[in-house]
């Protein structure tokens, strides 16, 4: 493996999912319950990280025979719907987590940046969180105190080096982070989507920074919904579906089969992805997908999805949610905003939420919706996040022939005409 | 039974190679890439030491106000027991006794607890998992230290009475021993409450016990008495030397207890290597149970 910086062989993992308990059905049984709880929870507690053979129930495989190699200095994406098991996959190759089996052999100096900020602390000024953030991430003291005005500067933050951080602004905590982790110098970055932080001026800017160490011949793999950001900044991508790896190769061609298998808008085996049973409520969802329908006055939205509940429910609420494909959130609508309460649910049932004539609102173009279902003022039981696409066909709104899109007009065509006064 | 598998070798173009594989059994904890992030334990030290009494009104007296407080109250209950002993002022004999007690508890408690507490980063990024008890059991040294000047104001006001001695030499030893002891402790426990949750109900219940078996209000010959048994198991208890160790150095009562810190420093350092084989096999789950 001389040219190769990662090669990742034959990796799985296993999760245990929260089984349902069996319920007691007489007293005596309760009672024998009880006593029996402090085995059972001492079971149940080593079970996390325990597998004996004979209980495959409740075990999930969030990734299954991973395979594919890095090569020295190249930018791979991995890309996947959510439950894919891309961040799984990233928590091996960064050490968090142990792989169930298989292996992967890394050739350089590795960083991963999951997440922004790890362990700042709100009570530290912006001087001392930069060495303890720098310090986690696997900087040496001397290796900070030599970059450290360069991060400064970079973060746009100098005048307020010295406050504390919990004093900053969500957007200047989030600069300051991201400015540390840019000055990691690794032979491999491993990054997770932090790039959607910030206002777009420091966005940019990120992006700038990731290029650069991209072209700088440095190993990157990176996770993103960012298509845009991922065809510009990758050359290879790692396709990955329920855990399993399902095209290794050029990006473009990466690229385009995930944004097909968005376009078939279903859930595969929505089963297996993790916004299902929360905690102790027993309730699914089991299919969702999408239909936009032409008509002459326009086209109108349909998502369907399909709830399983084990348990009765009194009330639930469904929100709905639209953004654009990079992500900017166009529509958020609560249940109690637009009265989408479902009463009195158990058993197996499929509901329809309606958006009529939705290209009179929104430009021709795709989005991507989510939907979420909660226990109003308790619980969010389920967030299919984001899972799938649909496209606004084009609407000839000033009557005028031309259609109103996304990519050339904007998002909404507010209504407009020009008189004299 | 595989030996260790995450290997990071040094290679001499300074190049290194990882290799990720499931780890199985018992691991050799990896001194190499502790020292490699020993900024690390430096500034988490740093933090937990300056975000220790922030926005408190009285800061760093907090440090005195807990032994202070329990030298009072158990110079009245001891004096009620016929616990103190004649030879020695009853005050300054119970405060050098809270010394290490208050250090060994409180590291003890806390970095139980670190794991759980940091299991925000635990799931975000890579180091070895050990910085973070260890940090626990060096940072809570800085109350440890802030509890002396209580005790030469003790001195001073029992001037007459005390004498400083030779032993005072011997207080450094007593002192790594004490770390020894609280970070084997703390080892063990913080692996454990990563994943059962009932060692942080445990470990109040357990110290409560463990005061009234070191002997803190009363000197450890109130035990003279017991079978020879008895004294051995006692003697395997780390804190039972530590504190007449102190004495011994501190006040000058009787010679310093090698018998019994012989033996609390075996048992210290088998419990301290155990501890960093258990926490080195639960290594790996920390993320997947925080």
């Amino acid at each position: 493996m001389s040219n190769l910086a990662v090669s990742v062989e034959n990796i799985s993992k296993k999760y245990r999912i929260g089984a349902k308990e069996a319920k007691s059905e007489t007293f005596v049984e309760a009672m024998m319950k009880l006593v029996k709880a402090p085995v059972t929870n001492f079971r149940k507690l080593q079970n996390l990280s325990n597998f004996s053979k004979d209980d495959e129930m409740d075990v999930i495989w969030a990734l299954k025979d991973v395979s594919f190699d890095v090569k020295l200095g190249e930018s791979i994406a991995i890309i996947g719907n959510n439950g894919a098991g891309k961040s799984t996959l990233l928590k091996i190759l960064s050490k968090i987590t142990d792989p169930t089996a298989g292996s992967v052999v890394i050739k350089g100096k590795i960083s991963s940046l999951l997440e922004v900020g790890t362990g700042f602390h709100p009570d530290l000024t912006g001087r001392e969180n930069v060495y303890l953030n720098g310090t986690i991430l696997g900087m040496k003291k001397t290796e900070i105190d030599r970059k450290f005005d360069e991060i400064v500067e970079f973060s746009g933050v100098s005048k307020f080096i010295e406050t504390q951080v919990k004093r900053y602004s969500s957007g200047m905590r989030v600069r300051l982070a991201f400015a540390v982790a840019a000055f990691l110098e690794p032979d491999i970055l491993i990054i997770d989507e932090v790039l959607a932080v910030g206002d777009l001026d420091f966005q940019r800017k990120c992006i700038g920074k990731m290029d650069e160490v991209a072209k700088s011949g440095r190993t990157v793999l990176f996770v993103s919904h960012n298509m845009a950001a991922v065809r510009n900044l990758c050359q290879r991508g790692v396709m990955l579906v329920n855990g399993m790896v399902n095209y290794v190769g050029d990006i473009n061609d990466a690229v385009n089969l995930y944004e097909k298998n968005l376009n078939t808008s279903e859930l595969v085996n929505p089963n297996l992805f993790p916004l299902l049973a929360r905690g102790d409520y027993a309730i699914q969802m089991n299919s969702l997908r999408s239909r936009v329908i032409n008509s002459s006055a326009g086209a109108s939205l349909y998502v369907e999805f399909e709830l399983e509940a084990k348990e009765n429910f009194s009330i639930l609420g469904v929100c709905f949610f639209i953004r654009t494909t990079d992500g900017q959130l166009i529509t958020k609508l609560l249940f109690k905003m637009a009265d989408l309460y479902i009463k009195d649910f158990n058993g197996k049932k499929s509901f329809v939420l309606v958006s009529e004539n939705i290209n009179h609102y929104l430009a021709a173009g795709e989005y991507f919706y989510s939907v979420h279902i909660d226990i109003p003022r308790a619980a969010q039981l389920i967030k299919a996040d984001n899972l799938a696409k649909f496209i606004v066909p084009g609407y000839d709104a000033y009557g005028f022939g031309t259609f109103f899109e996304s990519s050339k007009h904007g998002i909404v065509p507010v209504p407009i005409k020009l008189d004299e006064v | 039974m595989p030996s260790s598998e995450i290997v990071d070798t040094d290679m001499k173009d300074h190049s290194y190679v990882t290799i990720i594989k499931p780890k199985k059994g018992w691991q050799v904890v990896d001194v190499k890439e502790l020292f490699r992030y020993r900024d690390l334990l430096l500034f988490f030290v740093y933090r937990d030491i300056k975000v220790l009494y922030k926005q408190t009104v009285l800061g760093f007296a907090w440090a005195l106000i807990n032994p202070v407080f329990n030298m009072l109250v158990f110079n009245f209950i001891g004096k009620m027991g016929r616990l103190a002993p004649g030879n020695i002022p009853y005050l300054p004999f119970l405060y050098v006794g809270l010394i290490p007690w208050t250090y060994f508890s409180n590291s003890v408690n806390m970095s139980s607890q670190s794991l759980i507490s940091s299991s925000q980063i635990l799931t975000k990024v890579y180091f070895p998992r050990l910085v973070i008890p260890l940090t626990s059991v060096i940072s809570k040294l800085v109350d440890f230290a802030i509890s002396f000047t209580v005790l030469i104001v003790l001195f001073i006001v029992y001037h007459n009475q005390l004498s400083i001695n030779l032993n005072i030499c011997f207080l450094p030893l007593l002192i790594i021993l004490m770390i020894i002891a609280a970070a084997g402790m703390g080892l063990w426990f913080s692996a454990m409450a990563i994943q059962y949750r009932d060692i942080k109900y445990a470990i109040t219940f357990l110290t409560q016990i463990l005061f009234f078996l070191t002997p803190i209000m009363y000197p450890i010959s109130k035990f003279d008495s017991f079978s020879p048994v008895f004294k051995f198991i006692y003697s395997l208890y780390p804190m039972a030397g530590i504190e007449e160790g102190f004495r011994a150095c501190l006040l000058g009562i009787g010679p310093m207890p090698w018998d019994l810190l012989l033996i609390g420093t075996a048992s210290s350092i088998i419990i301290f290597v155990t501890g960093a084989f258990y926490f080195a096999r639960m290594e790996k789950v920390f993320a997947d149970v925080a």
